[in-house]
């Protein structure tokens, strides 16, 4: 019998790799960490992550496939490993203070956030739906439990099995969509699912095939009528979660969903369009009407990025190159914006008791001017207002969405992003023309937390005021 | 001859996992779902795939279930009362579900699947062994997803551990 060698490429899953070997550290350092140092399990584990962003950064422009074509290192992915691996370092930057004020300070925290972002990172340079799968099971599984991390808190739990029970379910669409698309076109790779519809008709097999995996994908990204699960669990997980999970599995998530839809199934592009523009619609607007009626920051905040998701579906639906590029800068921009944001609510809670109450934040701009403007700056950016990144972000979709003939959606975010201004609005009337609420005095912000606000809306800012860069390096970021 | 044995053993894994869904009490659930395992562990044979059948028997019937009937014995959470909450949902999933299974049906029921036969064809995997094929696959084309699986189970059990054991800050208070 003769010898098989594997199709070992180590270097093109490098990110994933780092990462993955950053958590099993932390892991063991765990147990011989005492408890009051913690924190350095945390500075580790950005540390690992900056490692794995130089990894992806080293192989920009390389362009490898490996593993029998079942992942890819292409510059598409490898912008959407540079995203997460950001996201993921600046939720660490706010997570080390507030598990500590918590007493959730566990290095466990760390490991399943780094294992869920090693998961969003094969995720989003699978180019097999096998290996998209896996990476959705391996970036969902840690934050089930992240997501019921605070296990004292009854609505942190709730979080976690609601999380967790309608996850599975769509887990299980997914899987059978993979299992038709598998029956129709007898492949998982998706480079050869797009040549063999290259070469023969679709059938109604493969188009039920198809509408389960954009369920599966729907469901993760939180489009209208999937979004069920997400202002319960992005309430009641901890906060820091909440802000690491609404920024990192829409990139991991819509990369995949990018890659799968205009790659491998431009053939069935007349079907899907279509339905993905009423997706669109449906979330956009009901996003941002939901949000209108939310009084808790965190409710507002979750539909808020419903929201965004179906401004990000606009550019799928565009399936073109600018539609592509203008994702990529539309989900970095989203991350820094939101995290920022997150960052704000953390940073202006008191301790252990957080200010999730828009009516909360009364004052607080006389109290903590920076911070209220640091909040000010991106609920901005998340309205779309000029120069911030979140401007960019949209006018670069909506352009290519108008290019490509699709005008009418373009109307209907506009006209959604004007809705927008009024929620977005409300917190920051709060801080600025309210009396100050009682017990602002006294409380402090983290170093840390003020670090990653800082960094925050400084990307913001460079990136709503010099978005050239960004726009270039995501406009090579083609799928191969 | 194999087609018979098909539907016998298909008409019995879907009768089993609508009496696991649908029994109350969780042992009678656990009992039907190992049926479900053993029936589609013959539907594994019908496919010329031995190993699979007997994997699927060893460690879902086996370990898996035992394990739950285990968990089930220990907890003794009597039977399901979290239905009367759901009540207004149920007219709903019923109605979406039956849609959804009408169409599976009218798409499914009538398609072709490609006359392409892939590199495994019964005779192959006669020739080669049915555990070498399995084997040689599993370390060359799918050594990835095969060791991201092996980081999701470690994942798990991480997960686990954190949510069930005690909390040492919380101890100490």
């Amino acid at each position: 019998m003769p010898i098989l060698v594997p199709d070992i490429n180590l270097r093109i899953i490098a990110p994933a790799l780092i990462v993955t070997v950053t958590a099993i550290v932390v892991l063991l350092g765990e147990l011989v960490t005492p408890a009051e140092r913690k924190r350095w399990l945390g500075y580790l584990s950005i540390a690992g992550l900056v490692v794995a962003a130089f990894a992806a950064f080293s192989l920009w422009g390389a362009n490898a496939s490996g593993f029998s074509g079942m992942v890819v290192a292409d510059n598409f992915g490898l912008f959407l490993t540079l995203t997460i691996a950001l996201s993921a370092a600046l939720s660490i930057l706010l997570s080390i203070p507030f598990i500590h004020a918590h007493e959730i300070d566990q290095g466990e925290y760390y490991v399943l956030l780094l294992a869920s972002v090693a998961g969003m990172i094969v995720m989003a340079t699978a180019t097999d739906l096998i290996v998209i799968f896996l990476g959705l099971e391996l970036l969902s599984l840690p934050l089930y439990i992240l997501a019921a991390f605070q296990r004292e808190d009854t609505r942190s739990l709730e979080a976690g099995i609601k999380y967790f029970l309608l996850g599975a379910f769509s887990s299980a669409f997914f899987l059978y969509g993979i299992a038709l698309v598998f029956g129709a076109t007898g492949t998982t790779n998706l480079a050869k699912i797009a040549a063999s519809l290259a070469q023969s008709a679709g059938s109604p097999m493969l188009s039920i095939g198809v509408g389960l995996l954009m369920v599966g994908f729907a469901f993760k990204v939180a489009l209208v009528p999937f979004h069920w699960w997400t202002p319960d669990v992005y309430d009641g997980a901890p906060t820091t979660v909440t802000a690491f999970m609404s920024v990192a599995v829409k990139a991991a998530a819509f990369g995949a969903f990018f890659r799968t839809f205009q790659f491998a199934l431009p053939a069935l592009a007349l079907d899907w369009r279509a339905v993905a523009a009423v997706l669109a619609v449906l979330t956009m607007t009901l996003g941002n009407v939901a949000a209108l009626l939310q009084s808790n920051v965190k409710r507002m905040l979750a539909y808020s990025s419903i929201a965004h998701a179906g401004y990000i579906l606009i550019a799928l639906v565009a399936m073109s190159a600018n539609g592509l590029s203008s994702a990529l800068f539309y989900l970095l921009a989203y991350t820094v914006t939101n995290l920022g944001a997150f960052g704000a609510v953390i940073a202006l809670s008191d301790g252990a008791r957080e200010r999730l109450e828009i009516k909360d934040f009364a004052g607080a701009a006389r109290e903590h001017p920076l911070v209220a403007l640091a909040l000010t700056i991106c609920l901005l950016s998340l309205a779309g207002f000029p120069p911030f990144a979140g401007f960019v972000g949209k006018f670069l979709i909506f352009g290519a969405a108008v290019e490509t003939g699709w005008a009418w959606l373009a109307v209907i975010g506009v006209l959604n992003s004007l809705v927008s201004v009024y929620f977005y609005l409300r917190p920051v009337v709060q801080m600025y023309m309210s009396e100050p609420a009682e017990g602002w005095s006294g409380i402090r912000v983290a170093p840390l937390v003020a670090l990653a606000l800082l960094i925050a809306v400084i990307s913001v800012i460079a990136l709503g005021v010099f978005p050239a860069p960004a726009i270039a390096l995501a406009a090579g970021g083609l799928i191969r | 001859m194999s087609l018979l044995v098909f539907y016998l053993f298909a008409a019995i894994a879907v009768l089993a996992a609508l009496g696991m869904v649908v029994l109350r009490n969780p042992v009678h659930s656990a009992l039907s779902l190992a049926l479900v395992f053993v029936s589609l562990a013959a539907m594994y044979v019908l496919l010329s795939a031995p190993f699979i059948a007997v994997a699927q028997v060893m460690i879902y019937a086996g370990a898996i279930l035992i394990l739950f009937v285990f968990v089930i014995m220990l907890l003794s959470p009597g039977t399901d009362q979290g239905v009367g909450a759901l009540k207004a949902q149920r007219g709903l999933a019923i109605l979406f579900g039956a849609a959804l299974l009408v169409l599976l049906i009218a798409v499914l029921g009538g398609a072709v699947l490609p006359p392409t036969r892939g590199t495994f064809t019964p005779e192959a995997i006669a020739a080669e062994g049915d555990t070498q094929a399995v084997g040689a696959l599993l370390f060359t084309n799918f050594l990835l997803p095969f060791e991201i699986t092996s980081i999701l189970l470690l994942v798990a059990i991480v997960g686990v551990i954190v949510l069930a054991k005690k909390r040492q800050s919380i101890s100490k208070q």
